[in-house]
């Protein structure tokens, strides 16, 4: 009785432990999965006319979408002015100057606002840019972005400051640096390297972004010079080009999906290596 | 004034004074400080802010419809009504499914990553994962719409029917696009997150925990599944909710392979609604006040869902974190 229990537990024990590594090596072969499929897809549609033209009126094939990239790094510039100084000025108050209450409270909400569905950002920025003036803006999908962007700086400066071993700041002191001093000429610049890869990664997660700029950034098919008019940005196109009936613009959201997701992809490796070089895994 | 008081009292020596304060002053610390306190408030009136405009803009739908709001099931932008119900139904119905699929994928994933895998071959797993986490939904959409969906329709949807045929949720006329079909998409984005976070809080669980386990005779799956998993099991269920919170709010992908239609049937196979779809696809062209206040009323909804899960599972998070969350 006892060998049949015996046996029972350890097959149990084998059968279980090898679905635990299928369960794991089957969700990784979906990123593989994804990046073939976008690459054999995508690579088939890509040319230079979907860097350098505009999109063709619907009906005709052919064109590209250099607008939309343009766009997306107009949104993401915009994005990046506003939301990474805030961002690393709140950080560097959790990380050196607050008090535990304020802090606390602080930090809750940065994780709170951190977990705010993007499309409710997109109602919020529409309210606050777009309802005033009555009409999209590339200022709006900036804004949008740039509040998507402000809690992953900060908790990403807070973190790698804390990094940053007291000594550091004591061997200031001692020679007579006042506290700010301290912080500018030594703590930060030896946490700037982990400050920079996580603020990139913070633009990298926004620049995927669709929600939000739907009803901000809204979209156009020509060039959109300025920072007042609606803008094309390569998410928005993606979306928009997948859910049309034509088979041409389906193969133009295969090339703009390959493009996008080789560039977060790319900017994600890049600055995790870097990170887990520093021995710092956890939590950007 | 208080905020310079109170850092005064814990950062200055016991017999500085006034004049302790002016130097610094001087020095500008008292400055960098004040700066720094304003840009973390900043966040504060960020996120107040929100609330309020999605507050105030919701107002004529409030006033309109109160608490009906929730319980309609229409939804009729020409005659004016405006439901909230099939919209909550379809939000809550694809995170249900998403949940299913995704909680034990994840959960075995990570405890393979944690208690089985070398450290190098678990780290560089955890890393491709992250890559998988950072993937952006609108590319999952494109996935879903070129290959979920006609999988769905050719493959899967007939197999589910010929198995489980007779339960209700698998009846009626399968289109390809619908609940879970979403739901899949949606198991499939969240994974990630509750494999890197279950990894995380199943790596802090001390060691010898499990050699007592295996000391006593244990297999290597009864001291996981009895000992360590339990042990771990606030953190896990913070990540769960967390995984959930995203599931509700998820947006572009579901909005591209539901089907998009606002009805409440039993049928998975059915094509449905979630709110954040709904927000996504008619926000744009909502002509008329109401409608547009009732689409911010239905953000305000999917706000504080997510709201209160983030709050509890970042909580649950930090009770484990303090090593609350085990029984002792």
């Amino acid at each position: 009785m006892s060998r049949v229990r015996l046996l029972w537990r350890k097959s149990l024990n084998a059968v279980m432990l090898t679905l635990t590594g299928v369960a794991a090596f089957g969700v990784v072969s979906i990123l593989f999965l994804i990046l073939g499929y976008l690459i054999w897809n995508g690579g088939r549609s890509l040319n230079w006319d979907f860097f350098t033209q505009l999109p063709k009126p619907v009906g005709e094939t052919g064109g590209g979408m250099a607008n939309a990239i343009v766009g997306s790094l107009k949104l993401l510039l915009l994005a990046a002015l506003v939301g990474l100084p805030v961002g690393l000025i709140a950080g560097v108050y959790l990380a050196e100057f607050g008090g535990k209450a304020f802090s606390f409270v602080v930090r809750y909400t940065t994780d709170l606002l951190n977990g705010v569905p993007s499309i409710v950002i997109g109602i919020f920025a529409y309210s606050l840019v777009v309802l005033p003036v009555k009409h999209f803006s590339t200022l709006a999908g900036g804004i949008a972005l740039a509040i998507m962007v402000i809690p992953i700086t900060v908790r990403a400066t807070e973190e790698f400051l804390r990094a940053i071993p007291g000594s550091l700041r004591e061997g200031a002191m001692a020679l007579g640096a006042s506290k700010w001093r301290t912080i500018a000429s030594v703590v930060l610049p030896a946490a700037s390297g982990g400050i920079i890869t996580g603020m990139l990664l913070a633009l990298a997660r926004v620049a995927g972004e669709t929600a939000p700029l739907l009803f901000t950034a809204f979209s156009n098919r020509y060039w959109s010079p300025g920072w007042n008019q609606p803008i094309a940005s390569l998410p928005v196109m993606i979306y928009t080009y997948a859910i049309a009936p034509y088979d041409d613009w389906h193969r133009q959201a295969w090339a703009a999906g390959l493009i996008l997701l080789g560039l977060v992809l790319l900017a994600n490796m890049g600055c995790r290596l870097v990170l887990n070089r520093r021995g710092i895994t956890r939590s950007v | 004034m208080s905020t310079t008081s109170t850092t005064l009292e814990h950062t200055a020596p016991p017999s500085a004074g006034p004049r302790a304060f002016v130097q610094r002053l001087r020095q500008g610390d008292e400055v960098a400080h004040v700066i720094t306190l304003t840009f973390a408030a900043l966040i504060l009136l960020i996120t107040s802010l929100l609330v309020y405009e999605l507050w105030i803009n919701s107002h004529l739908s409030r006033t309109k419809f109160g608490l009906s709001f929730f319980w309609t099931q229409i939804w009729d932008p020409i005659s004016g009504d405006f439901g909230a119900l099939p919209f909550i139904y379809g939000t809550l119905v694809t995170s249900v499914v998403s949940l299913v699929i995704a909680v034990p994928l994840g959960l075995a994933a990570a405890i393979f990553l944690a208690e089985l895998a070398p450290r190098r071959l678990s780290d560089g797993i955890a890393f491709l994962i992250d890559l998988l986490a950072a993937v952006p939904s609108v590319i999952y959409g494109l996935l879903g719409i070129f290959i979920v969906v006609p999988l769905m329709r050719t493959i899967l949807g007939p197999a589910l029917k010929a198995v489980l045929g007779d339960l209700p949720i698998f009846q009626g006329p399968n289109y390809g696009v619908g609940f879970l079909t979403a739901g899949i998409v949606l198991a499939i984005m969240i994974v990630p997150f509750i494999i890197s976070v279950s990894r995380e809080v199943l790596l802090t669980v001390p060691r010898d925990q499990r050699e007592a386990a295996l000391g006593l005779g244990a297999t290597r799956w009864e001291a996981t599944w009895k000992v360590v998993v339990p042990w771990a099991r606030t953190g896990v269920m913070g990540s769960i909710f967390l995984a959930l919170a995203r599931a509700l709010g998820e947006t572009m992908a579901v909005t591209m392979v539901i089907g998009n239609d606002p009805k409440i049937k039993a049928s998975l196979f059915a094509p449905g609604y979630t709110i954040a779809a709904v927000i996504a696809n008619e926000f744009t062209e909502a002509t008329g006040d109401l409608y547009l206040s009732s689409l911010i009323e239905l953000g305000l909804v999917l706000f504080l869902m997510t709201f209160v899960l983030n709050g509890l599972a970042r909580l649950l998070i930090i009770a484990t974190d303090r090593g609350g969350g085990h029984p002792s």
